[in-house]
């Protein structure tokens, strides 16, 4: 006979999401020892999953952590039981906004939203485009701004104009269908 | 073996310089790149930040693309590119499900997945006697600190060719150069990836650890394959110089433009006119020095 | 044929929910049943007395009991018939417990399976046959392989006990891994000091024979009656003539060809070499790899110093066969590298510790050798790098230890403790100096144990960190550990001086293979298997062969000497005997109807299935048979299920008794 535990539906979407459960983490802090964020967070990522494991959905969700991973595989190259905590990050960011949590890191955020945002439109990333997108919703108007004449006019870095690729409706058609089966 | 070329978004954009002189050195190789008809972008670090669903159909895209247009191995220098392709090839093949929710996405079958290689494998595969043959300039006295990033080598066994923790395809291919690869610490350590626009500081302060402990360990120049670590470590040299002014200014190179340097290629077609941190002073300065040795 | 039925209720047991006089009263109508009863408790005095004046009062020539497990009263109640004259094996044990009370909650329909398994028994029961114990006789002698603390305490009590004891270990000296350790836990007492006089005995009993620098080639027979295979390596040196003087390891020129294995690789050693300065016997070996002499025929300086003449470059290995009664596996552990090491090896080494490659990241059994007086820094505080005295000293636990990803999720169970030992003795000799110890969990089950942990915490000022360190790199000649506390949630980083690993216990490589050669099984891991983890945690699966020590888990020195103390009380039991008795459940071969296919040889898990010759008057070979050697069947029924003339049986469960059952089961659907 086995034993049927009812799992909280959150930490069934990370299952899902992720293929691991939380409780295989014995905590031993490797990942955060390693972790080349850990200075500039608040919480350590062991902690992270020490919240799921306690059930405390939302600190893990809203922690600042999980917008800080800078998505580098450390944590998951090294842990001893093979949990890929990388995995479980970007499980609880797109868990966070699914839910609407309070994402404490609204720059990265809109980072990466104004990244995805050319590649929706035209299938390849903009530079240019992403950048506007990005300045426009953080209001970081002058971020960067010296490396600006250099990148565009005399290294020609990025392109003015947009890369399309020929089925970029292809590309939409991704994006939307992904939307919805959330 | 059919391969078909995977530029990838950056190629074409800030790492110009990357994709010129792959293409030269490549050239004097004889090898055209054949890039896959109507690629697009595989989400790099962004997709997989929203995602799962997102991140795993946009290279899933590309990888059918090329299985359909009969090629069976991706290269995609782009160490982000690269990565993002092998993991979705590993989940689409390991994970029925989260395949058949691609094939619904995509709205298409998912053909058997091309094998995936990036820049190390790939020079790696080419025969060692050829590259070598290739040298014009040697490049002794010129000490290079070879860095992978995170994405070349990991996750743990992420392929055959390197260890994630002690990886040294990159210092056999540089050694053909003449140049000496240096020991380090930091060939593995991350230099804050996507963090570059939304938290410049986290940037400056792990990629001025990296050019520290190379400089640290005698180091002239980094060579890096990865676009975004390139960006790190040069683009925000300069920015890192100002903020920390003990920074030893330190040229970052892309592997292809080491070899097209040794290989004798043009510093402009190379693309060294496009960096930030100039390295032909410094390159200059060692080669003359060498010589009069 | 009188059978009689017993059914009992085991108290509520079997009562709640059978109805066990219901199942007396059907049971009494079955066909040749001549008597048919309940009662709350049959393994009671007064049940088995209600059973013996059964078999008086009603003649009863078998018997089925429908009670608990056969494995809890079958031997009282075949003990009970026996003494009424009903040969044991007329017995048949129903399992009306396991098998139907505690597992069903319908009393109607528990009550109607309780009653076919007593009909199934009852039809069987009429083809059962007397069976007679084989007897078989007892070598007196005990062979111990392995000669560390395991083995010497397993020795000693043998040879104590009056018994001849044969001891084979594979290194030219006793000693195992305890000869190598500076103190010990939680005593601090000098390992050698009370190791050594225990080696010395070995040496000197009248009653052990040792062979060093030897192994076991092959084991066959059973229980009672080994003949084992020992291959003598070729030591180069005639034992006989060797006083032990030293003189050819002092004069040998090649003296930095080697590491010293004894010394953790520390330090070198000579081409001929004792292992260490107490080693047992004190007789040198020449290693052929490196001796100048076996790589182009010239040297001999040793001959020349040699005033006995007792090298021997000529000598090769020789074999012996010792006829052997029991068997004690004590071949012990070794310690895992972090090396990086070839696919085919399950270690995997740490890249993020450097792979070996940093000569002041040390392992733990390294640490034992500075620690020592014995060792190569005489005992004084020096990191090999430099000999500088460490400053700063990080101890890290769990290394391949609780790691499934680059070791073995197994806890290897010693290394808190030595741990905190190795801190405690780095404080006491480095008064000025840091310790750290990065942990998971403190494991300190033990006499004395935690209080020895909290008093080099509490009393010598270790600092204990919770947390698995990340990645050690060198710089300036410092170690930057990485590091954790997942108590404070702070990340720690800490430049030290030498970093300690304790590295986990793991199996001897060569342990699948000698399990192979003794026919006992082994974990994935490859340590040797015990019968059963609680009640029979000493015997293996085959008969005569026990387990002392770390050659079946890690496991420290208290437990080592325990478990071979327990081990040889076990081959004392055996040897209290002149005659072994053993079960009738073998196999047997009608030989009328074999045709000496051998399909049976095999099948057979136990090497039983001999080849025997039928010869008429003439002495012509008429046909070939199979043979059952029913000292090593364990009547497992292989053969039996297998044989295409249906010529094999295994007695007591022949095939037309399981078909009674089966028919009988067939009825009752």
């Amino acid at each position: 006979m086995g034993h049927h535990h009812h799992k909280h539906p959150i930490l069934e979407e990370i299952i899902e999401i992720t293929g691991q459960d939380p409780a295989l983490c014995y905590q031993c802090g490797k990942c955060s020892a390693g972790c080349p964020v850990r200075e500039f967070a608040e919480c350590a990522p062991n902690k992270v999953v020490r919240y799921l494991q306690l059930g405390m959905y939302d600190l893990a969700l809203e922690s600042k952590t999980i917008w800080l991973c800078a998505g580098c595989l450390t944590c998951s190259s090294r842990c001893p039981k093979n949990y890929e905590l990388a995995s479980l990050m970007d499980a609880l960011r797109e868990l966070a906004i699914k839910h609407n949590k309070k994402i404490p890191e609204q720059n990265v955020y809109k980072f990466h939203k104004a990244f995805l945002e050319p590649i929706r439109l035209f299938g390849r990333s903009y530079e240019i485009g992403m950048l506007m997108g990005y300045k426009f919703s953080t209001f970081k108007f002058l971020q960067d701004m010296d490396l600006a004449p250099e990148t565009l006019l005399f290294k020609s870095k990025m392109g003015l104009l947009p890369h399309i690729v020929k089925n970029s409706d292809k590309v939409k058609e991704i994006f939307r269908k992904t939307k919805e089966a959330e | 073996m059919k391969t078909a070329y995977f530029p990838g978004c950056s190629m074409a954009g800030t790492s110009r310089e990357f994709s010129s002189s792959l293409k030269e050195v490549l050239a004097l190789l004889n090898i055209e790149l054949n890039e896959i008809d109507d690629w697009s972008c595989c989400g790099a670090s962004s997709a997989h930040v929203t995602s799962h669903l997102l991140a795993t159909a946009l290279p899933a895209r590309n990888l059918n693309l090329a299985s359909q247009q009969g090629y069976d191995e991706i290269f995609a220098p782009c160490a982000a590119c690269y990565s993002r392709l092998l993991m979705v090839s590993r989940e689409v093949n390991n994970n029925k499900k989260m395949a058949a929710k691609v094939e619904d996405v995509l709205g298409e079958k998912l053909l058997p997945t091309p094998n995936v290689v990036n820049l190390l494998e790939y020079f790696t595969q080419i025969d060692k006697e050829k590259l070598a043959q290739l040298k014009k300039i040697d490049l002794s006295g010129l000490n290079v600190a070879c860095y992978y990033g995170c994405l070349l080598v990991r996750p743990n066994g992420i392929n055959e060719l390197d260890d994630s923790e002690q990886p040294a395809s990159m210092e056999a291919l540089v050694s053909i150069t003449g140049a000496k690869p240096v020991d380090w610490n930091f060939k593995t350590e991350c230099c804050g990836a996507a963090h570059s626009i939304p938290h410049t500081n986290i940037v400056e302060i792990l990629s001025k650890k990296i050019i520290d402990d190379a400089v640290a360990h005698k180091a002239d120049i980094i060579v890096v394959g990865c676009p975004m670590c390139h960006s790190n470590l040069d683009m925000r040299q300069r920015k890192i110089k100002k903020d920390y002014p003990d920074t030893k200014e330190t040229p970052i190179l892309y592997l292809t433009e080491l070899l097209g340097l040794s290989f004798g290629i043009d510093y402009n077609k190379l693309g060294l006119n496009l960096h930030y941190i100039d390295p032909i002073k410094l390159i200059e300065k060692r080669l003359e020095k060498e010589a009069v040795k | 044929m009188k059978i009689g039925v017993f059914v009992c209720e085991c108290g509520e047991n079997i009562g709640r929910t059978v109805d066990c006089k219901k199942v007396a009263e059907i049971a009494s109508h079955y066909p040749g049943v001549a008597y048919s009863v309940d009662y709350k408790y049959m393994c009671s005095d007064p049940g088995q007395n209600l059973i013996k004046k059964a078999i008086e009062d009603y003649k009863l020539d078998a018997v089925v009991v429908g009670s608990c497990s056969p494995h809890m009263h079958e031997k009282t109640f075949r003990k009970v018939c026996s003494s009424m004259g009903i040969n044991p094996y007329l017995v048949e044990i129903a399992n009306l417990r396991e098998h139907c009370s505690w597992i069903h909650d319908n009393i109607a329909e528990a009550t109607d399976k309780a009653a076919d398994l007593i009909r199934l028994l009852v039809e069987k029961v009429k083809y059962n046959e007397p069976l007679f114990p084989i007897h078989v006789p007892v070598t007196k002698q005990a062979l111990v392989i392995g000669g560390g603390i395991s083995g010497i305490q397993a020795a000693l009590d043998i040879a104590n006990a009056g018994f001849k004891v044969v001891m084979v270990e594979k290194e030219p000296s006793i000693g195992g891994h305890m000869s190598q350790l500076s103190e010990t836990f939680p005593t601090l007492d000098c390992s050698q000091c009370i190791l050594t006089p225990r080696m010395v005995e070995v040496y000197q009993h009248p009653n052990i024979k040792l062979l060093t620098y030897s192994e076991i080639e092959n084991v066959e027979g059973f229980i009672g009656n080994f003949k084992v295979t020992i291959r003598k390596k070729a030591r180069s040196i005639k034992e006989d003539l060797c006083n032990g003087c030293g003189m050819c390891i002092q004069k040998c020129p090649n003296k930095k060809t080697a590491k010293s294995d004894f010394d953790e690789g520390l330090t070198t050693r000579t081409a001929i070499y004792v292992p260490f300065p107490q080693a047992v016997p004190n007789i040198p070996v020449i290693d052929r790899t490196v001796c100048t002499y076996y790589k182009n025929g010239k040297c001999k300086i040793c001959v020349k110093v040699c005033g006995r003449d007792a090298i021997d470059f000529e000598q090769e290995d020789t074999i012996l066969t010792e006829e052997i009664g029991a068997i004690i596996v004590a071949t012990g552990y070794k310690l895992y590298t972090i090396d990086k090491k070839p696919a085919d090896s399950p270690i995997q080494g740490y890249g993020e510790y450097g792979y070996g490659q940093y000569k002041d990241v040390i392992s733990g059994l390294q640490f034992e050798r500075i620690a020592s007086a014995s060792g190569p820094t005489a005992g004084e505080m020096k990191r090999p790098s430099d000999g500088k005295e460490p400053k700063k000293i990080v101890f890290i636990q769990c290394v391949g230890s609780r790691d499934e990803s680059k070791g073995f999720s197994y806890c290897s169970k010693i290394c808190c403790m030595y741990t905190a030992k190795h801190a405690m003795l780095y404080k006491h000799k480095v008064h000025d100096g840091e310790a750290y110890v990065f942990y998971m969990d403190i494991r300190a089950g033990g006499k004395n144990y935690d209080e020895f942990v909290r008093r080099a915490i509490e009393e010598d000022g270790v600092n204990y960190i919770r947390g698995r360190v990340s990645r050690i790199y060198e710089e300036n000649g410092k170690y930057i550990v990485k590091g954790e506390d997942t108590l404070a949630g702070l990340p720690v980083q800490i430049d030290a001086d030498m970093v300690v690993l304790a590295t986990a216990m793991v199996a001897q490589p060569e342990s699948p293979k000698l399990a192979q050669i003794l026919s006992i099984p082994y974990d994935k891991y490859g340590f040797l298997a015990e019968l059963h983890p609680k009640l029979h945690p000493i015997e293996t699966s085959t008969g005569g062969i026990f387990l002392a020590g770390s050659a079946n888990s890690p496991k420290d020195i208290p437990e080592c000497v325990a478990m071979a103390s327990a081990a040889a009380a076990k081959t004392l039991v055996l040897f209290g005997s002149d005659m072994l008795e053993r079960e009738p459940i073998v196999a047997k071969v009608d030989e009328s109807t074999c045709i000496g296919c051998l399909y049976c040889k095999k099948v057979c898990p136990y090497n039983a299935i001999e080849i025997k010759e039928i010869r008429n008057r003439n002495g012509e070979l008429i046909k070939t048979v199979a043979y059952v050697n029913t000292g090593l069947c364990q009547g497992c029924g292989t053969c039996n299920a297998t044989c295409p003339s249906k010529s094999v049986q295994l007695l007591g469960f022949r095939d037309d008794q399981i078909f009674a059952q089966l028919c009988a089961f067939a009825d009752t659907i």
